[in-house]
């Protein structure tokens, strides 16, 4: 313990990281909050003078639009199919990297290195993977340049090159290249928690179930997985947070637009909406927004830690 | 299930990879492992022993040599196929699954034609636990049981399978002094229970002495003697095995023989008919001195430590090769402790000539009347 007299000085030594944390993360929690249950609230409104009856009518009015609602849903689906698949896609590379030895290093490496990455490069890279060069595109006189490289894949096996992004794209294959991108921008994290939890696992697990004529697949499902049940528990809590607050990925491929060019705003996210919400200074239902999404994490989360605790070993 | 090593070699490649250095770790192991008996392969850490297991287990290839189970040939034979049991030094239970669960394991991984209903599984667990006497632990998970109560479920795990042959790797250093004592013997009721052959590794001479019918004691990748615990003991083949052997450990000292008689220092200790005249280390246990005022070998006292049954007698001669000699006699007879020079007669039969070179014994004719 601190002598009480000595008291004041650790609180000078704490001093320079409480205010930062009270300016710029306590009191925009606060003003949040705030600003959620002030109704109509317009920081532009508010700097003339106006001022706001409190009640929940930005929560309602959020509640209705329609464009929320979608967003809730993109950002669910988003969550839904990317988290299980990378986490899984993830699991069988990192044991596939633990088994090897040679190149074991410089696999590794390359594949962390979209970790590194800043994800709106990527995701132009994808975008360009994706889409179609040319005019006219779904018009009889349409000229393809390029079909990009997916669907030169697709052609060579012999099938039909799908509009991906383009204008007349459908949704699900709007879905499609976001799942794709966003499981691929997920990986290198995963596979190196997965990975370090692998090379900490007792060798003589292995060993011993070795002895015991364990087939491939019983030690991946009754040893390597339970062994690693606290990371796996982390990466699919992490996963399913970072989902939720998904919205760089769909600029990096559609850009502001958020969507193909004739149907802007289809694949916009919570956190797209909230940005939204603040660009046309509507900071209440950009707060009511920010909170319902606060919300649905919180739930989520306790969820998992729930289903974890009995999952989970040790 | 008799077990035949028959020039066992293995040879691992350097960590260097620009030195061609390699290590031997077994050299050359030939022994027969007789049927239904508790080997104990003994050495300091390091002398090839672990190896040696590994090699038995499969989990680790040969270099070169082979090993039968009975007439089967299993070098070739991969772990699994091999019908051992393991345990390994750390237990390696499953912390994930309950003691009934890491027991059954090994079982439900059992396919085609061994495949067992769940019943005989439940069965056959059943009967494992009671023989190391756990069954009332079954639901338990591994970090909830003492270091004593993991081992006999390592054992359970690897006894369920009913395995040709037990193999245990240093079963006793995870535990505390009295369990030891107590689960060695527990591993020798068991081990005689079952009738399976059993082969562990320690470094311990006084565990593998107690409860082995052989012991292996290695050096360095190579066998130094095979044999008995006691027989290995009153006989040891060199001085690497009479100072492995036996607590407080023998002294030795530097000597040579002349005219059939053995020379510590200046004094004529011992009569060793038919030696030729050489330097020679002799070893003597600390069981083999007698008090005798008028004893050829005379030592300055430093030090008495009373044991109860038993005293010490700590001092120092100038041939000793240890720092002290430790000597055990009788309670019965005093010692006076103030007096500075404490004088032995010897007990020819616990005293072995080794030469000084090769540190091989030297065998002589002892007098039975001692």
């Amino acid at each position: 313990m601190v002598d009480s007299k000595q008291q004041w000085k650790a609180w000078v030594y704490l001093a320079p990281a409480l205010v930062l944390l009270l300016v710029f993360t306590v009191w925009p929690i606060i003003n949040t909050v705030r600003m959620a249950f002030l109704e109509n609230y317009s920081g532009l409104k508010a700097a003339g003078g106006e001022t706001f009856a409190f009640g929940l009518g930005n929560f309602t009015k959020v509640i209705e639009y329609r464009r929320f609602l979608n967003c809730l849903k993109n950002t669910v689906l988003l969550c839904v199919w990317t988290v299980p698949i990378s986490t899984v896609l993830a699991l069988l590379i990192a044991v596939a990297l633990n088994a090897i030895k040679p190149l074991q290093k410089a696999l590794q490496t390359i594949f962390f290195l979209p970790y590194v990455t800043n994800s709106i490069a990527i995701g132009m890279v994808f975008a360009a993977m994706f889409n179609i060069v040319g005019s006219f595109y779904g018009t009889p006189n349409e000229i393809i340049v390029t079909a990009g490289i997916v669907n030169n894949v697709i052609e060579f096996f012999g099938g039909e090159h799908v509009n991906w992004i383009n204008y007349g794209s459908s949704y699900v294959a709007n879905m499609t290249v976001m799942i794709v991108y966003i499981v691929w921008n997920e990986l290198p994290f995963k596979i190196l928690v997965l990975l370090g939890g692998l090379q900490s696992i007792n060798r003589q697990y292995y060993d011993a179930a070795k002895v015991d004529g364990t087939s491939r697949r019983r030690v991946l499902t009754r040893i390597t997985v339970p062994l690693l049940s606290p990371m796996l528990a982390y990466v699919v809590i992490t996963g399913f947070i970072g989902g939720f607050k998904e919205y760089t990925s769909i600029v990096g491929i559609f850009g502001e637009n958020m969507g193909p060019p004739d149907e802007a705003g289809r694949l916009n996210t919570m956190v797209g909406f909230i940005y939204d919400a603040l660009s046309t200074n509507s900071q209440g239902r950009a707060s009511a927004a920010a909170l319902i999404l606060f919300a649905i994490i919180l739930v989520v989360t306790l969820v998992n830690l729930s289903v974890s605790k009995k999952r989970v070993h040790y | 299930m008799k077990v035949v090593l028959q020039n066992l070699t293995k040879i691992f490649p350097s960590r260097n990879k620009k030195s061609h250095e390699t290590v031997v770790a077994v050299s050359d192991f030939s022994f027969t492992i007789p049927d239904g008996k508790l080997i104990g392969l003994l050495g300091p850490s390091g002398c090839g022993k672990s190896t040696t297991l590994y090699m038995i287990s499969g989990l680790q290839k040969p270099t070169s040599g082979r090993i039968f189970f009975g007439d089967d040939d299993v070098t070739e034979l991969s772990t699994e196929n091999r019908g051992i049991g393991l345990v390994f030094q750390n237990y390696a239970l499953y912390p994930h699954m309950t003691v009934k669960q890491n027991i059954l394991f090994p079982l439900q991984n059992l396919k085609g034609k061994d495949k067992m209903s769940k019943e005989a599984m439940l069965d056959r667990a059943q009967h494992a636990a009671e023989l190391v006497q756990i069954e009332s632990l079954m639901d338990r998970k591994p970090n909830e049981l003492s270091g004593g109560q993991q081992q006999r479920v390592a054992i359970a795990r690897a006894l369920v399978k009913m395995p040709r042959v037990l193999l245990l790797d240093e079963p006793l250093s995870n535990l505390d002094a009295r369990l030891r004592l107590q689960t060695r013997e527990e591993i020798r009721r068991i081990q005689t229970e079952t009738g399976i052959t059993t082969v562990f590794v320690t470094h311990d001479q006084e565990e593998a002495m107690s409860i082995s019918d052989m012991i292996v004691v290695m050096r360095e990748g190579v066998v130094q003697q095979i044999g008995a615990p006691q027989e290995v003991y009153d006989d040891p083949d060199n001085l690497f095995v009479a100072k492995f052997l036996g607590t407080p450990p023998i002294n030795a000292f530097s000597g040579k023989v002349e005219g059939g008689r053995v020379f510590i220092g200046p004094d004529a200790a011992l009569d060793a008919p038919g030696v030729p005249d050489q330097d020679v280390v002799v070893g003597i246990r600390p069981e083999g001195f007698v008090l005798d005022g008028n004893g050829p070998l005379k030592c300055r006292l430093s030090n008495v430590e009373v044991m109860g049954r038993d005293v010490s007698i700590v001092s120092t001669h100038e041939a000793s090769l240890n720092p002290t000699i430790r000597s055990i006699i009788n309670a019965d007879r005093r010692l006076d402790i103030a007096q500075e020079v404490v004088r032995y007669a010897l007990k020819p039969h616990k005293v072995f000539l080794f030469q000084k070179e090769t540190e091989r014994r030297i065998r002589f004719e002892v007098k039975t009347d001692g």
